[in-house]
């Protein structure tokens, strides 16, 4: 199979062919996610009709869900800090050509990595703990995508069969450590016993409530802070170190990169523990952050959300923050939606997950060739220049 | 015969049983994937197959329409996927991605909104599935040592989908090797420069390649919810269509070895449930997980070139760009 994926990782680029058409580009680039989400909502919106429920009622019961509160609120961005992890990860993946479809394993390890240390930690200083956990966290879920990512570089095999396969290799993993080895004794639930309260990350809702923003008792907690400096740092890899160009220019073209002297198996394997380490800082909101103990399943399709995070942040931290938010309103929304409209569980929320991938990834060109068409000026561009494309 | 014959039977059967959706699911994936087209969405097509096959069934009463609407939903997805991939050259991986989770969203909500069971769909009566059927003169062979054996209870007994799959290996095997619309399959996997230059269009050749991988996957998900099991049953598919594709590229993309490898995986899935919690001589008790990651663990192995070679089929994953 060919290790690139095509299209969507040249997610922004523009061949600047045209000048004037470039400085329109931007245009299309704030317009297309926009686009994209009210495409993937109007199917949804079929969908909801489909079970004999009001879309509109749906759609505001929603954002009352989502925004009505503050407590609301602070679910929505306890939600959403998980998904900037995965939506980074997959994120840093693409800018590379690669697929990581394997954020959902890698979180899982990283979980491991997280809950191991905590389990040990109990009588550290609580900064310890947390850098501890940061590091645990990152390197577990780095090494999960190791493995992956070397026999991508090393043996040419594809990175999107092996990250799936190693999706179920960690669940397989993770269900064994619990059931056998971690679980708490004489307890019947396959979890952990709950961690000391010196290794939980602080909850942010006493902090802002100070502020006067009032977030009832969300479980809004330090990894929220955690997740906007990976963001910063992630745009600082990408964009302003030459391991970030690196990684760029191979995402672009390979040949043009090992022209311009840039290793290939090299830049791949280090792309990809980065994207897994992201994928495993996730489960520093949900194992440290909200659980406090390990258990089956907790990061519960946090990674796949991070495709379609990425897809529509147009793989671009200011774009993943924003993709998050929206992804965490639909599903603290979804999960309040539920109590209103029996039929319409949280489900809902995971197909339009579904559709923003399909429109956003997948039919990406399906809507942009139209929309640079519309968005172009009509009036002809001078004789010189189509001259010029001639005479060449 | 002894007690160690009669275990082995059932597990010969066990295997053939939990083969027979993979087998399906997995030379759907062959032909889409000979074609040119990554097939990721084995998963979401059987997905949607089962739950349809198991409301129209709950619906009408009747089986064979129930199979009927798992073929047509599972076609409706390929073409969606072939739209997204094949028309407007969208990413593979995206799309097949993007429809799995969109059908077990789907699926889920329906099935909810529809039945008012939990997610579920209504046991289905006898009627309303695929029930074991027993092969012919299968009384007169029993006497006979061992065939009569081997023919009666681990051949005989199973349900019409499971004979559908074993017919379908030569069935597919011959469409893809003897035919012309193989040969331009797998052409079209191979060079689809060429087959252009010869006059065949390649947008074609794939949309039958994903359509013949939706009819498949249909019967693969019908399988699933109105032959071995009586309902729908949310996320029911469980990874099978993944393990599907794993064994596909198991078996090189080519379907006896891929058959062995759905054989392989059933196998160990069989002997996983038979041996749960009984200790093995030398090893003890070997873990439920370590013979569930078997599986995804050999096909790793394989990928990376430890286990023999796994070679794609060259334009697999590449949209076809007719003039630039």
């Amino acid at each position: 199979m060919s290790a690139r994926a095509t299209g969507t990782a040249s997610g922004a680029g523009g061949h600047g062919r045209r000048r004037w058409r470039a400085r329109r580009e931007w245009l299309v680039e704030a317009l297309l996610p926009l686009i994209n989400l009210a495409v993937a909502l109007a199917l949804s919106a079929l969908v909801v009709l489909l079970v004999g429920e009001s879309p509109a009622r749906a759609l505001s019961l929603l954002a009352a869900g989502a925004l009505g509160s503050g407590e609301a609120i602070g679910y929505t961005l306890y939600y959403a800090t998980s998904f900037v992890f995965t939506g980074l990860a997959v994120a840093v993946a693409f800018h590379g050509g690669l697929f990581n479809i394997g954020a959902e394993g890698q979180a899982y390890v990283g979980g491991l990595g997280v809950g191991l240390l905590c389990l040990a930690a109990g009588s550290w200083p609580s900064g310890f703990v947390v850098a501890g956990a940061v590091m645990a966290a990152a390197a577990f879920g780095a090494a999960w995508a190791f493995v992956p990512a070397w026999l991508q570089a090393r043996r040419g095999s594809h990175i999107v069969i092996t990250t799936i396969m190693f999706n179920f290799l960690a669940s397989s993993l993770m269900t064994y450590l619990l059931v056998n080895v971690l679980i708490k004794p004489g307890q019947q639930s396959p979890e952990t016993r709950e961690f000391a309260p010196s290794t939980w990350l602080p909850q942010l809702h006493g902090v802002l409530g100070a502020l006067g923003w009032g977030l009832g008792q969300s479980p809004l907690n330090l990894a929220t802070v955690l997740a906007l400096a990976a963001c910063v740092l992630v745009w600082f890899y990408l964009w302003h170190t030459r391991w970030g160009y690196a990684l760029r220019a191979l995402g672009k073209s390979e040949t043009a990169a090992v022209y311009g002297g840039i290793r290939p198996a090299r830049t791949v394997i280090a792309a990809m523990c980065i994207s897994g380490a992201l994928a495993g800082l996730m489960s520093l909101n949900e194992v440290m952050g909200v659980q406090h103990r390990l258990m089956l399943n907790f990061v519960g399709g946090a990674g796949y959300v991070g495709i379609a995070v990425s897809l529509m942040g147009r793989n671009h931290p200011a774009g993943i923050v924003l993709a998050a938010i929206l992804f965490g309103a639909l599903y603290q929304g979804g999960s309040e939606l539920s109590f209103d409209v029996p039929t319409l569980t949280r489900d809902i929320v995971v197909v339009i997950q579904g559709l923003i991938i399909l429109v956003c990834g997948a039919l990406e060109h399906a809507l942009r060739r139209p929309l640079l068409w519309l968005v172009r000026p009509h009036a002809r561009a001078g004789p010189s220049a189509p001259l010029a494309h001639h005479g060449s | 015969m002894s007690e160690g014959g009669l275990l082995l039977a059932l597990l010969a059967a066990a295997t053939l049983r939990g083969a027979a959706p993979l087998v399906l699911a997995a030379l759907g994936g062959l032909f889409s994937e000979r074609s040119g087209v990554v097939d990721i969405g084995l998963e979401g097509k059987m997905l949607a197959a089962a739950f349809a096959a198991a409301a129209t069934a709950a619906v009408t009463g009747s089986a064979w329409t129930g199979l009927l609407a798992a073929i047509g939903a599972s076609v409706l997805v390929s073409l969606v996927h072939g739209y997204a991939c094949i028309t407007h050259r969208g990413d593979q991986v995206v799309s097949g991605m993007a429809l799995n989770i969109t059908m077990s969203g789907l699926t889920a909500m329906l099935g909810l909104a529809w039945f008012r069971e939990g997610g579920q769909t209504p046991l289905l009566g006898a009627g309303a599935r695929f029930t074991p059927i027993a092969l012919p003169a299968v009384d007169t062979l029993t006497p006979v040592p061992l065939l009569g054996r081997v023919y009666g209870e681990v051949l005989s007994g199973h349900n019409a989908l499971v004979y559908l799959a074993a017919a379908a290996v030569p069935l597919v095997a011959w469409l893809v090797y003897r035919t012309r619309f193989g040969l331009r399959l797998r052409a079209v996997g191979e060079a689809p420069g060429a087959v252009d230059t010869a006059g065949i269009s390649v947008s074609s050749v794939r949309y039958r390649a994903v359509i013949a991988s939706g009819v498949l996957c249909g019967l693969a998900g019908a399988y699933l919810s109105i032959a071995h099991h009586a309902s729908f049953i949310r996320d029911m598919s469980a990874g099978k269509g993944y393990l599907a594709l794993a064994a596909l590229i198991f078996g090189q993309w080519r379907p006896v070895p891929t058959v062995g490898a759905c054989l392989l995986f059933a196998l160990a899935d069989a002997v996983q449930t038979r041996l749960q919690g009984t200790p093995l001589p030398l090893v003890g008790v070997i873990p439920v997980q370590f013979i569930q990651a078997l599986p995804y663990a050999l096909t790793v192995c394989l990928l990376g070139g430890f286990v023999g070679r796994a070679v794609a089929p060259r334009a697999i994953g590449v949209p076809y760009v007719k003039e630039r």
